[in-house]
C-alpha cells in the first residue's frame, strides 16, 4: 500500500496534550475530536490538512496521556501516515492497534521539511521526499505487528485468531 | 543469563520460564483498569469483540475519577455510559461518586494490586503499581477493550534502567523531587520502552507514598513500567490494604541493564520543573523569582495522606498569599476522612485554601482550578505541557507538596526550609 500528501511538520516530544487538549475529552467521537487536532501547537493544522497528509516530527512523538483520542484524531482528520524519529511507548501502541499507520526513521525526520511532497510505501517502508528528490528507509515492523495492521486493529486481529 | 524482577513477572505470566529484552510476549491480566476517559471507547471496541462478558468481572476495575464528579452534560454521559457498561458486565471493581477516588491511589488502597501481578490500565499513570512490586502499565482503550475480553495483553519485553539509590532524603525532600530529578537528568524519552528500576539501600528510606509517587511518573521519562523491590514496607502495606497474597520475584545479579545511575538520596534538593516539559528542571537555588497565581496539592502522583500532611505542617498558622488560590485534594475517600480527622482540614480553611472532593479535574485542565491566559501554578501533579492546566499560554510548575505550600505561603515559588 502507498501513500501521498503534503508534510505538517514538528519537533521533539509533540504531546498528546497537544495532539487532542483534554478540555475536549469529555467526548469519544472521532468526527469531533478531529475538529481540534493539534490546535494548541498548530491552530492552523485542521483547516489546512488534506486526505492523505503526512506528519513528519522528532523525538518522543505523542508522549504523555495514554489518550487512544490522540491517534484518533489524527486518523480521522485525514493524515495518512505519521513518521517520526521514535514514538512514545503507549502513542506507538495505541496507533497500530487502531490502524494508524506509523513508521519511524531518523533521517527521514531530519530531512523532510514542512510542505514537502511525501510518497510512503508500507510493504517496502520506502519514504520517499519528491519534492527534495531523496529516499529514506523505514525499520520494517516485526511480523507480529505487521499482522495486527495487516488485520485492520488488534481487535479484528485477536477476534481472528480467538476462532482459529 | 539473568532476569530482572520485571522479565521475571512478565515471563510468569506469559507461561514462559524465561523471557529477555526485545522478546514479543502474550501475558495473562490480573487487572485491567479503565477510567470515565478512555473506558467509553474502550467499551465500543469491546462491542465490536461481539462476547457480552468480560474475561473475569472481578478483574476489571472501572473508576470515574477524571471528569468526575460530573463536569457537564457530555462528561456526565461518558459516565453514564461507563456506570451502565459496569452493571451489564457485573463489574466488582467499579467505583461510583462517593467510593471512588483517583484510579492510581484508590486501586492500591482497596487492595487491587498486589506484588508480582501483571496490570494494565488505560490511563498512563497505572505504573504507579510498581511501587507495590508488581509489572503494570498504561495502555490505550483498545488495549483495554482487548484485556477486558480476553485477559490477556501483547508486550514487548523491555530492556532495564537501573537506579541505585543510596541515603536518605533531607528535610522537606521527597519521592517527588527525586523523580523530577531523575527526568531532569535523563528527559522525557530517556527511559523509552524501557523499565525504570530503583533498587539500593536507600530504598528502606523511601515510604511507600514516596515510592507510588517515582514509579507513577515513570512514563513522564517515557518508561514502560517503574519498580521497587519489595521489602517490609511493602508487606505491610500489602497486608492492610487487604491485597491477594505477594508473588515477590527479585532481580537476579546477573540481571542486564542498559545502564546503572548512582543516586545519593541525601544530595536531592527540592525540585522543580519549569514549562512546558517534565525534565525542565531547576533545583530551588537555581529557581529564579516566579510570582504565581495558583496552587494545586492533589492527584495521583501527590495526593496520598503524607502529602497532605507535609503540606498541612508548612500551611499550620500561615496563610496562602493575597490573591493566590490554593486547591487541595485528596486523591480518595479515606485519605479525605483520615485528613479531617487528622485536623488537617482546619489547617487548609485556616491557611484558606479550598478542599475538593477526590477527582484529577486541573490535572489535566478537566475542570476545577483552570487557568487562564497568563496564570501560573505550582502543582504537584505530573505534566507540564502547553495548554495541560487550561489557557494554551498559562504555565504549570511541577513541584512536591512541600514546595507547592511553601508556594502558597509566599505567592512565588519558594523553598520550604527558607520558611523556618
Amino acid at each position: 500500500m502507498k501513500v501521498r500528501g503534503n508534510v505538517f511538520k514538528y519537533n521533539d516530544n509533540v504531546d498528546t496534550d497537544v495532539i487532542i487538549p483534554a478540555r475536549y475529552l469529555n467526548t469519544s467521537s472521532a468526527a469531533e475530536l478531529a475538529q481540534h487536532c493539534m490546535e494548541d501547537i498548530d491552530k492552523d493544522f485542521v483547516s489546512r490538512v488534506k486526505k492523505g497528509d503526512i506528519i513528519v516530527a522528532g523525538a518522543n512523538f505523542g508522549c504523555g496521556s495514554s489518550r487512544e483520542h490522540a491517534p484518533l484524531a489524527i486518523k480521522e482528520s485525514g493524515i495518512s501516515c505519521v513518521i517520526a524519529t521514535t514514538f512514545a511507548r503507549i502513542f506507538f501502541r495505541n496507533s497500530i492497534n487502531i490502524g494508524l499507520p506509523i513508521l519511524e526513521c531518523k533521517e527521514a525526520s531530519e530531512k523532510i521539511k514542512a510542505g514537502d511532497v511525501v510518497e510512503v510505501n508500507f510493504d517496502t517502508g520506502e519514504i520517499a521526499d519528491v519534492t527534495q528528490g531523496l529516499t529514506f528507509k523505514a525499520e520494517p515492523f516485526p511480523p507480529f505487528m505487521q499482522a495486527i495492521i495487516k488485520e485492520g486493529g488488534l481487535i479484528p486481529y485477536l477476534s481472528k485468531e480467538e476462532g482459529k | 543469563m539473568g532476569m530482572t524482577s520485571t522479565e521475571k513477572i512478565l515471563a510468569r505470566a506469559a507461561g514462559l520460564d524465561e523471557v529477555h529484552a526485545g522478546q514479543l510476549v502474550m501475558a495473562k491480566l490480573d487487572l485491567v483498569l479503565g477510567n470515565d476517559i478512555t473506558s467509553p471507547v474502550a467499551i465500543e471496541e469491546f462491542a465490536r469483540f461481539g462476547t457480552d462478558k468480560v474475561f473475569d468481572k472481578n478483574k476489571v476495575a472501572l473508576v470515574p475519577d477524571h471528569f468526575a464528579p460530573n463536569k457537564d452534560i457530555k462528561a456526565a454521559t461518558q459516565c453514564k455510559c461507563v456506570r451502565q457498561f459496569a452493571r451489564r458486565m457485573e463489574i466488582k471493581n467499579y467505583f461510583e461518586v462517593g467510593q471512588m477516588g483517583v484510579e492510581h491511589a484508590l486501586l492500591p488502597e482497596k487492595g487491587l494490586v498486589t506484588a508480582g501481578d501483571v496490570v494494565i490500565g488505560a490511563d498512563s499513570h497505572t505504573c504507579t503499581y510498581g511501587a507495590l512490586g508488581a509489572f503494570s502499565t498504561g495502555v490505550g482503550s483498545t488495549d483495554m477493550a482487548a484485556g477486558m475480553a480476553t485477559g490477556k495483553a501483547w508486550f514487548k519485553i523491555p530492556s532495564a534502567l537501573k537506579f541505585n539509590l543510596t541515603g536518605k532524603f533531607r528535610k522537606y525532600v521527597s519521592g517527588k523531587d527525586l523523580i523530577l530529578h531523575i527526568i531532569g537528568m535523563i528527559g522525557v524519552d530517556g527511559a523509552l520502552y524501557k523499565t525504570m528500576e530503583f533498587c539500593g539501600p536507600g530504598v528502606a528510606s523511601l515510604s511507600m507514598d514516596d515510592r507510588f509517587t517515582v514509579c507513577n511518573m515513570a512514563i513522564e521519562a517515557g518508561g514502560k513500567n517503574g519498580i521497587f523491590p519489595v521489602d517490609e514496607k511493602t508487606l505491610a502495606y500489602l497486608k492492610e490494604s487487604g491485597a491477594a497474597e505477594p508473588r515477590i520475584y527479585t532481580s537476579d545479579e546477573d540481571a542486564v541493564y542498559e545502564k546503572v545511575y548512582d543516586i545519593d538520596l541525601g544530595s536531592i534538593e527540592s525540585t522543580v520543573s519549569f514549562p512546558h516539559l517534565p525534565s525542565n528542571t531547576k533545583t530551588l537555588s537555581q529557581c529564579p523569582e516566579v510570582t504565581i497565581d495558583q496552587v494545586v496539592i492533589g492527584s495521583c502522583t501527590n495526593g496520598r495522606l503524607s502529602d497532605l500532611e507535609i503540606a498541612a505542617s508548612i500551611l499550620k498558622g500561615r496563610h496562602v498569599a493575597d490573591g493566590i488560590r490554593c486547591l487541595v485534594i485528596p486523591a480518595t475517600q479515606k485519605i479525605y476522612r483520615d485528613a479531617m480527622k487528622e485536623g488537617l482540614f482546619d489547617i487548609f480553611l485556616d491557611a484558606g485554601c479550598v478542599i475538593s472532593t477526590p477527582t484529577c479535574g486541573p490535572c489535566l485542565g478537566g475542570y476545577m482550578g483552570i487557568l487562564a491566559e497568563g496564570e501560573r501554578c505550582v502543582s504537584t501533579t505530573n505534566r507540564n505541557f502547553v495548554g495541560r492546566m487550561g489557557h494554551v499560554k498559562s504555565e504549570v510548575y511541577l513541584a512536591s507538596p512541600a514546595v507547592a505550600a511553601a508556594s502558597a505561603v509566599a505567592g512565588k515559588i519558594a523553598d520550604p526550609a527558607r520558611l523556618d
